[in-house]
């Protein structure tokens, strides 16, 4: 039986706005196995990111707020009963994340080796020496060249890609158990992507630390994840492990995400799919199902009644009527099947 | 789930476009600012006082009958009562209708002098960002050059070569540099506009530069220029304030808050009266017109749309 | 960074050499002449003595060739009009030091508790020590100096019995005239270094660090702290320049000997050389603090210097 790091359960998360509360995470469980990848995979603003800084409690609040019954477990611990001491020793030791934008994401005044030291020193309990030689070690790590003379180097001389290896490093600087990584590669060009996701692969292998993906891209996600959790309007839609998502998925907004991944397979006269619309406003109550609006599948049953909870196999599950037995058959869109063949 | 009919399982026609339309109203840039500023109750606050000190600058030096020049040797330095409320000053004169005939003066220099400096430094500031390269290089040139004489140098000599101390010279001397910043500041919003990617991509779509200037540019360099104008009022009012005070300021029989305030200061200790009123227009002017400036940014700064 | 300091240092010389140029035609272009004014009334010869000594008799142009001569070889700008036999330079130098005494004085204080207040408010955001703040800053920005002033000398010279109203002579002198000077300088700063903790507390790194676990202490220390005060030196050229500006009203008020009093003196006393000498003299100051923040701000911020070795 493997090891449960993390337990998220009922989170919700609203944002308090001039024109009134967003809820922007309604109510989403999940667990995370030790050394396990989970991939958060949905259009912007459906939470994901949200999702991400609860755990770490990097939400400001206000106007952020973490509604009452949310809970979050880490190793058997509440993360948002935290006292202020117990969550600087939990934030980098136990969890550390990366982040979308490597450009801002580095403190422009301070140098990489500082602020890669700053984390060992607070962790580790190192001192300024063994600290750096720690920080040469890091650098070398991620492949950063000359890791010697690049400590002294200040964010703005290096490149994008250079930037989220230093990011890397200093996230796991203290072998943390849980790494998340918020868009590690979605403001970097294609062939750095590459590079950084073999660099994170690597490095779980080695740290056997346990991974958050949060991203947009499926095709980040194919190579990559264990499990995947497709999230929409706030809410996870469909779950399961990377194949049954990509071979068996059954939510209409599951294939949806999967039929615009443009394959190599697509003859040339086929447009690639898009899906219309644009997700739900959250500061408006949803009723039914969210996607319904933008669903080839609509019955009215979606636009009345929120749909259950559907388990498919131990590991897969999914929210939509479709699954009931009133439900016509609907068979998986004809790009996404056969792919097994491949 | 039993109750569930089966009926309720019929395909529904999709209508994507449906999920298109806005679920909140749509509003524009100005309605939008409008809205956040009317929650802004310092900001609300400020116009009202403003616009009572505008309106009393206009009718106040008739108010209570007194002219503001009138010398009267048997009520001098008089307390505040009922019949001069804000009591008399060494010469017997109301300091009520004087308090509003310096206001006069003051708004008319802080309003004028905000005006002129808006149009030369919009204007300048325009030409250069419009043009770039060298006639902006140049052009900057000549600003840095003028930005670093001290104001109150330049407001001092034009002061003693002329000979004269009219509202005219005073405003005059006080825009000479002082559209400089104006300048500086609407040409680095142009750039900046000018670079941003939704103008190139509205460029590409072949929008006319007629139309990306008065949709682009303009509402984005006008917002910063309404907050500097804000801040410039009461900047020129301050200056005047200290032109006054160091015997450059207007002449009389004219006069302005400056002035009365330092007239009164030799005789702080004993008629307090005689500053606190000017004082209190000068620090309740200066109060408005910051609080509104600082609300008209939040209010303006898109960033802060929600 | 080299080839950037001698560029700035040449501007600022064609800056100080155009406020020569202008000041002096200035002076000249005034109806009759500089000494029209007071020499009116002497007699005849005495009239004629006094233009031979300050070479009013020579053309404009060879006036204004040995102006400029007098000062880039010997720093000197004649001798006053109104006191005879009392060379500018010297009058400027020795009252310049009561009145750099009295603004660094204030500067320096004004600085340093505007920051503190600034980023206490900014932590503090919507809660009382903000509001507290931004009441003493809104003051200070709205209420011009010579209330102040009033005010202080009123409340601690006239209530209290504490201190001097006037004159100049030991530290005690100074503690009025500093404060109100500073007043301007904190309220400008608190409010500058509200809005820059502010917009810094929102940057992604922060974000960094706090997912580092860098303690809530630490973050504003070491990432916070660095990060909104650098912005803060370039507000230094015109917080310099207020000072100038304070000068003059301050030191009236409180009878100061200072450089700024002497100026005002000498422009209702229609003193010429003075004028012109001291006008140069405060551009030159202002120009070149100017400079060195300027310089200063490159030091200070990496991207800058960096930006400049290329």
């Amino acid at each position: 039986m493997v090891e449960k790091i993390l337990e998220v359960k009922n989170l919700q998360v609203s944002f308090h706005t001039y024109a009134g509360e967003v809820r922007a995470v309604r109510g989403i469980d999940f667990d995370l196995d030790k050394g396990e990848t989970l991939a958060l995979v949905g259009e912007s603003g459906c939470g994901k990111t949200v999702t991400a800084k609860a755990i770490m409690r990097l939400l400001k609040v206000p106007p952020a707020e973490i509604k009452k019954g949310s809970e979050i477990i880490f190793n058997g611990e509440d993360v948002l009963k935290m006292s202020k001491k117990r969550l600087s020793s939990f934030r980098g030791e136990d969890i550390s994340m990366i982040f979308q934008d490597p450009m801002t994401s580095l403190n422009p005044t301070m140098t990489i080796g500082n602020q890669i030291m700053e984390s060992l020193k607070i962790h580790k309990k190192l001192n300024k020496k063994e600290a750096e030689k720690e920080a040469i070690k890091l650098l070398e790590l991620v492949n950063i060249p000359n890791a010697k003379e690049r400590i002294k180097s200040f964010p703005h001389q290096l490149s994008g890609g250079m930037r989220q290896r230093v990011m890397i490093a200093i996230a796991l600087s203290c072998n943390p158990k849980i790494l998340i990584a918020d868009e590690p590669t979605t403001a970097l060009d294609v062939t750095i992507q590459a590079q950084i996701l073999d660099l994170l692969k690597e490095l779980k292998k080695e740290f056997e630390t346990a991974i958050i993906l949060v991203t947009h891209d499926l095709g980040v996600v194919a190579n990559f994840a264990d499990k995947i959790q497709v999230m929409y309007a706030g809410q996870v839609v469909e779950r399961g492990t990377r194949d049954e998502i990509f071979y068996n998925s059954m939510h209409p907004y599951t294939w949806a995400l999967l039929s615009s991944v443009p394959r190599l397979n697509t003859k040339g006269k086929e447009e690639l799919y898009a899906l219309g619309g644009t997700p739900p406003d959250l500061i408006l109550p949803l009723k039914g199902c969210p996607f319904s609006s933008r669903c080839e599948h609509c019955m009215e049953i979606c636009l009345e009644e929120k749909p259950e909870i559907t388990k498919l196999s131990d590991t897969h599950s999914l929210s939509c009527w479709l699954q009931h037995p009133y439900a016509p058959k609907t068979e998986r869109p004809a790009v996404l099947r056969g792919e097994r063949d491949e | 789930m039993e109750g569930i009919s089966k009926d309720k399982f019929k395909k529904v026609p999709m209508d994507v476009s449906k999920g298109d339309t806005m679920a909140r109203p749509r509003m524009g840039y100005w309605q939008d600012a409008w809205r956040r500023l009317k929650t802004n109750k310092v900001a609300m606050l400020s116009i009202i006082v403003l616009l009572t000190l505008i309106i009393m600058t206009i009718i106040g030096p008739h108010l209570n009958g007194y002219s503001y020049k009138t010398v009267d040797p048997s009520k001098v330095n008089m307390k505040p009562n009922s019949e001069h409320w804000f009591g008399t000053d060494e010469l017997g004169r109301d300091v009520f209708s004087r308090v509003w005939q310096a206001g006069r003066i003051s708004m008319i220099i802080g309003i004028l002098g905000a005006i002129i400096d808006t149009i030369i430094g919009c204007i300048y500031g325009g030409i250069a960002a419009y043009f770039g390269g060298k006639v902006d290089n140049i052009m900057m040139r000549i600003v840095e050059i003028l930005i670093s004489i001290p104001y109150l140098i330049v407001v001092i000599l034009i002061s003693i070569v002329t000979e004269s101390r009219s509202l005219g010279t005073m405003i005059l001397s006080l825009t000479l540099t002082g559209w400089c910043g104006m300048a500086r500041l609407v040409r680095g919003q142009m750039l900046q506009v000018k670079q941003q990617e939704y103008i190139m991509a509205a460029e590409t779509l072949g929008v006319s530069p007629w139309k990306i200037i008065t949709k682009h540019l303009i509402p984005n360099v006008l917002g910063i220029v309404i907050v500097a104008i804000t801040f410039d009022i009461p900047g020129y009012i301050f200056a005047e304030t200290f032109l006054s005070y160091i015997g450059l300021g207007v002449q009389p029989p004219n006069t302005s808050w400056g002035a009365l305030a330092s007239a009164a200061q030799q005789n702080f200790i004993f008629y307090p009266h005689q500053m606190f009123f000017p004082s209190l227009m000068i620090a309740l002017t200066m109060l408005s017109f910051t609080l509104l400036g600082d609300g008209l940014r939040d209010a303006l700064d898109p960033k802060l749309r929600q | 960074m080299g080839k950037y300091i001698v560029k700035r240092i040449g501007y600022m010389f064609l800056t100080l050499f155009i406020i020569m140029t202008l000041t002096f035609f200035l002076m000249h272009s005034i109806p009759g002449d500089p000494l029209a004014h007071m020499a009116k009334k002497l007699p005849e010869q005495i009239r004629l003595n006094y233009y031979e000594k300050y070479g009013l008799n020579k053309p404009v142009i060879v006036q204004y060739g040995k102006f400029l001569k007098n000062i880039f070889t010997k720093g000197d700008f004649g001798e006053s009009l109104r006191y005879p036999g009392r060379p500018v330079t010297d009058t400027i130098l020795k009252h310049a030091k009561i009145s750099g005494k009295l603004g660094f004085q204030a500067l320096f204080i004004g600085v340093t508790i505007g920051i503190v207040l600034g980023i206490v408010a900014a932590l503090n955001r919507n809660r009382w020590p903000d509001y507290l703040v931004m009441f003493i800053a809104i003051l200070g920005v709205t209420v011009p100096v010579f209330i102040i002033a009033a005010l202080l000398q009123y409340v601690f010279t006239v209530k209290l019995e504490l201190l001097p109203t006037f004159g100049w002579g030991d530290f005690k002198h100074t503690i009025l005239p500093t404060i109100a000077m500073c007043f301007g300088s904190i309220a400008t700063y608190a409010r500058y270094m509200r809005s820059n903790v502010l917009e810094v507390i929102n940057q992604d790194y922060i974000l960094t660090a706090q997912a580092k676990g860098v303690s809530p202490f630490n973050v504003v220390r070491k990432h916070v702290f660095r990060n909104a005060i650098l912005p803060a030196i370039t507000i230094l050229g015109p917080q310099i320049a207020g000072i100038f500006t304070g000068s003059f009203v301050i030191e009236k008020i409180f009878g100061i000997p200072g450089l700024g009093f002497y100026y005002v003196s000498a422009i209702n006393d229609r003193d010429y050389t003075m004028i012109i000498g001291t006008t140069i003299f405060f551009a030159a100051l202002f120009v070149f603090s100017q400079l060195i923040v300027d310089l200063l701000y490159g030091v200070v911020d990496p991207r800058i210097r960096v930006s400049n070795d290329k």
